[in-house]
């Protein structure tokens, strides 16, 4: 049976215990979590094969020069039913099978941080991509790097409307009467950087994004469609005030300079530091440790592998224990990983909707929140025993209830439950009390 | 399948029942209330043009409406206001008295975060974040009424808005099987010291009693989810019924999303019609659901704010002020719009930009609450709506 600090370790850094993973978590947790952020990681195998997100938007910029609005459409709704639930269902199962789930997990923390949605559904092609290409790579870097990184890609520039945002007074915007669109702008300052009380004014919305005009995807008359590209005719010309500090024209430049910039600036430290101790820690968690960890970020120049790093090393982390509420995905994923399940793609789609939390489908640029209060419902806690349920009754005739229970619960758990689990009349039984366990909703 | 017995026999003895014998309240007079939140701040110049205003079609470019009488014009209500063809069912009840049209609406929010806004719209202060729990469920608690659970909240996480102190109930359609109850037992009997879990457990296993006994077996013909992107038309004649039934709430929230048309917000067709039509479908769906209840029902729909009045460079509105409201019911003394217009000349926008709010959204809310739901207000300005002093109830809004 897993101790406390090996539950803690596989919980609530993890994405919850697999059973190969049971012995090695116990014998040192701490370094366990640590060997995971070491060095770069390629892309998981499973998921190489899909389309990049360039393929994508080609096809979809190509489409729209064939037909119009209409042909874009058609596009989508066959790439979609194509891709999506293979590319969605398929990223599920790598955290299913990873064996390094700290790592895993802080990929899913960043994609929603930078939360990019099928609600839209001409993106809905590209999140995939968008989750391989800007995000996993750049887990570990700079927060810069990463912002930088997020804010170029065509997901981003698509789903909040920066392809197509024009200067006033670029060249292209004195030709035609089109203008500038302002949603990404706000929302790197709101949600990506300083936060919604990080200080920023409507002027300077407007002027971050006159800053990142340009930055939008090669058409079809170009080559290398599909691809980010800065395009200067687009650009708002001269110079822009961003928080009391002037950007000077620079072209792309520009914008990348006013990027990091905001992932510098002492908000965007506290937001970061705030999101992530809320994430490892609590709810509310105390405003001493919310400074330690910004004063870090801001020490590092925003290195996110130290944050990450002096996160284990966080007594805080270690002593609440069960402070958190799995969400939804975590609660699903952690009962599979418990089981070493294989799950048909399309299967976890469903099941991630059925439970309240559709993947890649958030409702807002916000991404899904992170509190007990947003995730306990009556409802909700009705579909997780019916989940619950449902599981136990499709896991392979080797799993012993009892024995997953000592490595997805361990000491964190009432002898009560352990005891239940034990005395239960079938297997399926055992495995559904042990999912429907209040001690499994935790983290 | 649940029925009520079974769930009072699991509950039996925990702190959230109380007495044996539960006793559902009812509304003064039997009314219901449902409370539409629009989230992603819609266009209200969109969805109720001002066609009649000599700067509309001007200002609003490209995705100005025809005036009415034209094929793909706008649906007429007085002769200045019209509603979005995608609406037609709403002009329908409008016709037939049952419909009110708000314009120029704002709540007291006058910065630009959809995030900001809506907590400001559901927790019912003067700021984002001024209270952890929401005004309707304030008023809720105001409403007393033994153990009956009155509110209702549609979809498998309780927004801001019915979260409180006042234990509410909620209900979504699914695909999962129900849970065995002997099963369930188990279960309960494991959470009951957990003082987070176990309540919203109970609270659970009552709605679903409840539910089960209203809808039978039509519940399994529902597609699942019930969240923000389900269409409601699948589910809200479902919610109908369970205002409807004699046991059922009497305060139900529904929430919509996709009304965020930054870009390409399209006029006959697109984005914002479709989400038109789809919200019309969905109130038609929950009149069916309600049937003769729909006489004492009030269905209010509300944003956080509304959208720039001009169109910008992606064929979309950015964040606004000024938005527009529907009220419907049987209980609505319909067939008018209340509009204090202030124009779309350049002069008269909200920074240059916004249709100038002139109606405080709080003067609907408390004639909501003081006039349908009957509650005192001295008691609304205290307790559920703090900080809106200067904010009269409109008066006059529902039959007697």
């Amino acid at each position: 049976m897993l101790d406390s600090a090996a539950i803690v370790a596989a919980n609530r850094f993890g994405l919850g215990a697999r059973p190969e993973e049971a012995a090695i978590i116990g014998r040192d947790p701490r370094g366990w979590l640590k060997a995971q952020l070491d060095g770069q990681r390629a892309t998981p195998a499973a998921l190489t094969g899909f389309p990049t997100a360039t393929r994508q938007a080609r096809e979809m910029l190509l489409a729209r020069a064939a037909k119009g609005d209409g042909g874009v459409e058609e596009n989508t709704r066959r790439a979609l039913k194509e891709y999506f639930a293979a590319e969605t269902g398929g990223r599920l199962q790598v955290a299913i099978d990873s064996a390094e789930p700290y790592r895993e997990r802080l990929v899913h923390f960043w994609s929603n941080h930078f939360t990019v949605s099928v609600q839209r559904p001409v993106v809905g092609t590209m999140i995939g991509g968008f989750e391989r290409e800007a995000i996993r790579p750049n887990i570990l870097g700079t927060f810069a790097d990463l912002l930088i990184a997020v804010t170029k890609h065509q997901a981003m520039l698509f789903y909040l409307d920066n392809a197509q945002s024009i200067g006033p007074n670029s060249i292209i915007g004195q030709r035609n009467r089109r203008g500038l669109n302002e949603n990404l702008a706000r929302e790197i300052l709101e949600l990506h950087t300083l936060g919604v009380d990080g200080g920023y004014t409507q002027d300077d919305v407007r002027a971050l994004a006159g800053i990142i005009t340009g930055w939008g995807v090669r058409g079809p008359q170009q080559f290398d469609t599909g691809a980010f590209a800065f395009q200067q005719a687009l650009h708002e010309p001269g110079s822009k005030v961003l928080l009391g500090r002037t950007f000077a024209e620079d072209g792309m430049e520009e914008g990348e300079a006013a990027l990091r910039f905001l992932a510098m600036h002492p908000a965007t430290a506290r937001h970061i530091a705030f999101k992530l101790a809320r994430h490892f820690v609590a709810d509310q968690p105390p405003p001493a440790l919310v400074a330690k960890l910004a004063g870090l970020y801001l020490g590092t120049g925003g290195d996110l592998r130290a944050l990450c790093l002096a996160l284990v090393d966080l007594p805080d982390a270690w002593a609440h224990s069960r402070s958190k509420i799995r969400t939804p995905t975590e609660f699903v994923l952690a009962a599979l990983r418990a089981t070493a399940s294989t799950v048909p793609p399309e299967r976890l789609v469903f099941t991630m909707r059925e439970m309240g939390q559709p993947t890649f489908a958030a409702q807002s640029p916000a991404g899904w929140p992170d509190t007990a209060a947003d995730w306990v419902a009556p409802e909700a806690m009705l579909r997780r025993i019916e989940w619950a349920v449902s599981a136990g009754r499709r896991l392979p005739p080797k799993l012993s209830p009892v024995d997953v229970a000592g490595y997805a619960i361990g000491e964190a758990a009432d002898s009560a439950v352990h005891r239940e689990i034990a005395a239960a009349p079938s297997r399926a039984e055992g495995f559904a009390l042990l999912f429907a366990s209040a001690e499994f909703q935790r983290r | 399948m649940f029925n009520r017995r079974q769930t009072l026999g699991l509950l039996a003895g925990s702190a959230i029942l109380g007495m044996p014998g539960v006793s559902f309240a009812a509304l003064s007079g039997d009314r219901r209330l449902v409370f539409v939140i629009l989230r992603g701040a819609m266009d209200g110049l969109g969805a109720a043009p001002p066609w009649r205003d000599p700067h509309y079609a001007e200002r609003r470019g490209a995705l100005a409406l025809e005036a009415p009488g034209s094929a793909d014009g706008v649906l007429d209500l007085d002769g200045f206001f019209g509603l979005h063809p995608a609406l037609a069912p709403l002009h329908a009840r409008y016709r037939q008295n049952e419909m009110i049209l708000f314009h120029a609406v704002a709540t007291p929010y006058r910065d630009r975060s959809h995030f900001d806004a809506q907590d400001l719209l559901e927790n019912g202060t003067t700021r984002p974040r001024g209270a952890a729990d929401g005004w309707l469920n304030r008023a809720l608690g105001l409403m007393g009424g033994g153990d009956g659970r009155i509110g209702l909240a549609v979809g498998s996480q309780v927004p801001l808005l019915l979260r409180g102190q006042v234990p509410v109930g909620s209900w979504a359609p699914t695909a999962l099987p129900e849970t065995p109850p002997d099963f369930m037992q188990k279960v309960a009997a494991l959470w009951q010291r957990d003082p987070l879990l176990y309540p919203a457990l109970a609270e659970g296993l009552r709605a679903q009693a409840m539910s089960d006994d209203v809808l039978g077996d039509d519940k399994k013909n529902m597609k699942g989810g019930g969240g923000r992107n389900t269409p409601l038309a699948t589910y809200t004649e479902a919610v109908g019924r369970l205002l409807a039934a004699a046991e059922g709430p009497r305060v139900a929230v529904i929430e919509s999303g996709g009304w965020d048309t930054h870009s390409a917000q399209g006029k006959l067709t697109g984005r914002l019609a479709g989400n038109l039509g789809g919200l019309a479908q969905g109130l038609e769906a929950l009149a069916k659901g309600l049937g003769p209840a729909w006489d004492k029902t009030v269905v209010l729909c509300m944003t956080e704010f509304g959208r720039t009045v001009t169109v910008n460079g992606t064929g979309g509105t950015d964040h606004g002020t000024g938005s527009a409201a529907f009220m419907l019911g049987g209980a609505v003394r319909g067939g008018r719009v209340m509009a204090d217009w202030p124009g779309l000349a350049a002069q008269n926008l909200y920074q240059g930009r916004d249709l100038q709010p002139t109606l405080d959204a709080r003067r609907i809310l408390k004639a909501v609450l003081r006039d349908h739901l009957g509650l005192d207000g001295r008691a609304i300005d205290r307790a559920v709506l703090p900080g809106s002093d200067g904010a009269a109830p409109l008066d006059g809004l529902f039959r007697a």
